[in-house]
């Protein structure tokens, strides 16, 4: 089984340096890209059908397509990776920021030159402090070697690289509110269209990708669309870092076949259960999707699969929940997070969320009203898609409606007896 | 009010940016790790270097979790408060924390030492429950193991 995007990540050891990772073939991409007109790597990675693996799973050859090319075209334009990673129960990034980080900054550079930007940003969020240290290193590096800088590999190509450390805020991870942080503002979302590829960061067009979409890439530019096709078990290209956390016998990351089953993820990878506890649901792409239970073990982890479900794939981590947690408090917790974390841009999410929040608690503390569950289904659809600037809140819904749906006794067990029967 | 070595740090984060005011979060990060917080006059001397009113700099200062508009103690400690932490039980944890130090979230000791904050998810969720200690990262914690390592922060 191949596993091009963490071959080269050793657990207990540093990530390789510059003249390592050329040794593993590092940089051949870059090398590659520069000899071939921009639209034909475009072209190639919509072929590829690499899906954004921040989440939303847009095409990603076709996302750069819409950035204006050629001799009328701005001549500036940016990159930024969205290292931003702050969905609570997703820690892909993290590894791939740490283990790898010439990966990423090759995957930008070629993705860069793809769209004709001259300035690339990566956003990390403050708490990857490892990260911080290891892209920089890795960064000054591929300057001192000629990857950034003016005339790349003597190209004719320029492109600087930076990096921002963000200053904790869940909504940078939005992309047109990780452009405003970018711009030293409030990081609130943007109206869209004009989308970013058109007037993105300081006006001009912006590519925002995530860091696995962009490690993706050199392999995509080395080996082609059709051996990235294969690597897949489902119509979406390529492998994923797939997670599983919670109560398993060995949570972890691991970079698998696209479309691989949840079984196998928490029966095998994760070792299943721990001792003790048996499994009721899982959120398979982190704390914005909807729940799946028992009779979704089988499903394949690619977007159209779990959409199918009736979830969302996001990130493809997934956080596992047991018999003995209780899941009104599970979804309290959530809830707690995305009404702290909500920007307070637009009025469902900012008066909804510490509502919804508020309601969960009470049912909790053995306070629950017989009308709270019709209260917390109204404002699971009024805070649905459509409804909101952006995808905070229905990101929000997404597990609070599925855990009415689901675990539905429960959440009336507390209301009826007063207590949490799980205490 | 802004020292020498802050204005040099500042005026390279407004030399990577088309105008001043896009460097306000960096600035602001600068001075931050200087002082440990924004007091409201280092704001108004980072407004007025920037060119934009202290009200507007603030409304930014204020949004971000960590920059800090009160004082701090010498070490922040971001316990991780979300999802996979709840499940693997970070409140024994913090619960362990508050013994020790005598504070709550939000709390800063009485000699200065430590400021205690929930923080969302620190990506670790596989080594959960975790918390970061200013730069230093501790994962799969046991309360049992946490005076040893609340002893290494002078």
């Amino acid at each position: 089984m191949e596993r091009p995007l963490t071959r080269n990540i050793h657990p207990n050891r540093p990530p390789l340096t510059l003249k390592e990772y050329e040794m593993a073939g590092g940089y051949l991409a870059v090398k590659k890209a520069l000899s071939i007109p921009p639209k034909e790597i475009i072209d190639l990675v919509k072929e590829s059908n690499l899906k954004g693996r921040g989440g939303a799973g847009f095409n990603t050859g076709m996302k750069w397509s819409f950035v204006p090319y050629g001799e009328n075209s701005p001549a500036t334009k940016y990159l930024v990776a969205n290292a931003d990673e702050m969905e609570p129960g997703t820690f892909k990034d993290r590894l791939l920021l740490e283990g790898n980080p010439h990966q990423l900054i090759e995957g930008m550079i070629v993705a860069a030159y793809a769209i004709g930007a001259t300035t690339g940003y990566v956003f990390l969020r403050y708490a990857y402090k490892e990260a911080a240290v290891k892209i920089t290193n890795a960064i000054n590096e591929a300057y001192n070697a000629g990857y950034l800088g003016f005339n790349i590999l003597g190209s004719g190509y320029n492109l600087q690289m930076h990096l921002h450390t963000g200053v904790g805020r869940y909504m940078c991870g939005e992309e047109t509110a990780l452009l405003n942080a970018l711009e030293g503002k409030r990081a609130t979302p943007r109206a869209k269209p004009p989308f970013p590829q058109i007037s993105g960061l300081f006006g001009k067009p912006t590519i925002v990708n995530n860091v696995e979409t962009l490690c993706n890439i050199p392999h995509i530019i080395n080996n082609g669309a059709d051996w990235f096709k294969n690597l897949s078990y489902s119509e979406d290209g390529g492998t994923k870092l797939y997670g599983v956390s919670g109560r398993v016998k060995h949570p972890g990351c691991w970079e698998l076949p696209m479309g691989i089953s949840i079984r196998e993820l928490i029966e095998e990878y994760a070792g299943g259960m721990q001792d003790g506890y048996r499994f009721r649901g899982v959120l398979p792409g982190g704390a914005s999707t909807d729940f799946l239970v028992e009779q979704h073990l089988d499903i394949k982890m690619d977007f159209k699969s779990v959409a199918m479900a009736g979830s969302r794939l996001g990130t493809g981590t997934m956080i596992v929940l047991d018999d003995k947690t209780c899941p009104v408090g599970f979804v309290h917790n959530l809830q707690q997070f995305f009404a702290h974390e909500s920007c307070g841009w637009c009025t469902p999410c900012r008066e909804g969320l510490p509502w919804v929040e508020k309601i969960l608690w009470s049912i909790e503390q053995g306070q629950g009203k017989p009308g709270d569950l019709d209260l917390l289904d109204q404002h699971a659809k009024l805070l649905g898609p459509g409804n909101t600037f952006c995808a905070l809140a229905p990101g929000a819904a997404e597990p609070l409606q599925s855990a009415l749906k689901y675990f539905r006794e429960d959440f009336e067990r507390h209301i009826r007896n007063k207590q949490c029967p799980y205490d | 009010m802004l020292s020498t070595e802050e204005i040099k740090e500042i005026d390279h984060e407004i030399s990577l940016v088309p105008y001043k005011k896009a460097a306000c979060i960096e600035a602001m990060k600068i001075v931050q790790r200087n002082r440990g917080w924004i007091s409201d006059d280092a704001l108004k001397a980072i407004a007025d270097y920037l060119e934009m009113s202290t009200a507007e700099l603030d409304s930014v200062a204020t949004f971000y979790n960590l920059i800090f508009r009160k004082p701090v103690g010498r070490h922040i400690i971001l316990v991780c408060d979300s999802i996979t932490c709840w499940i693997m039980d970070y409140k024994a944890l913090y619960i362990a924390i508050q013994k020790q130090l005598n504070i709550k979230f939000g709390e800063t000791t009485t000699d200065g030492k430590f400021t205690l904050l929930p923080n969302a998810c620190l990506g670790c969720c596989d080594h959960a429950p975790t918390m970061l200690i200013d730069d230093d990262l501790y994962r799969n914690i046991n309360a049992d193991e946490l005076e040893m390592i609340l002893n290494r922060y002078e």
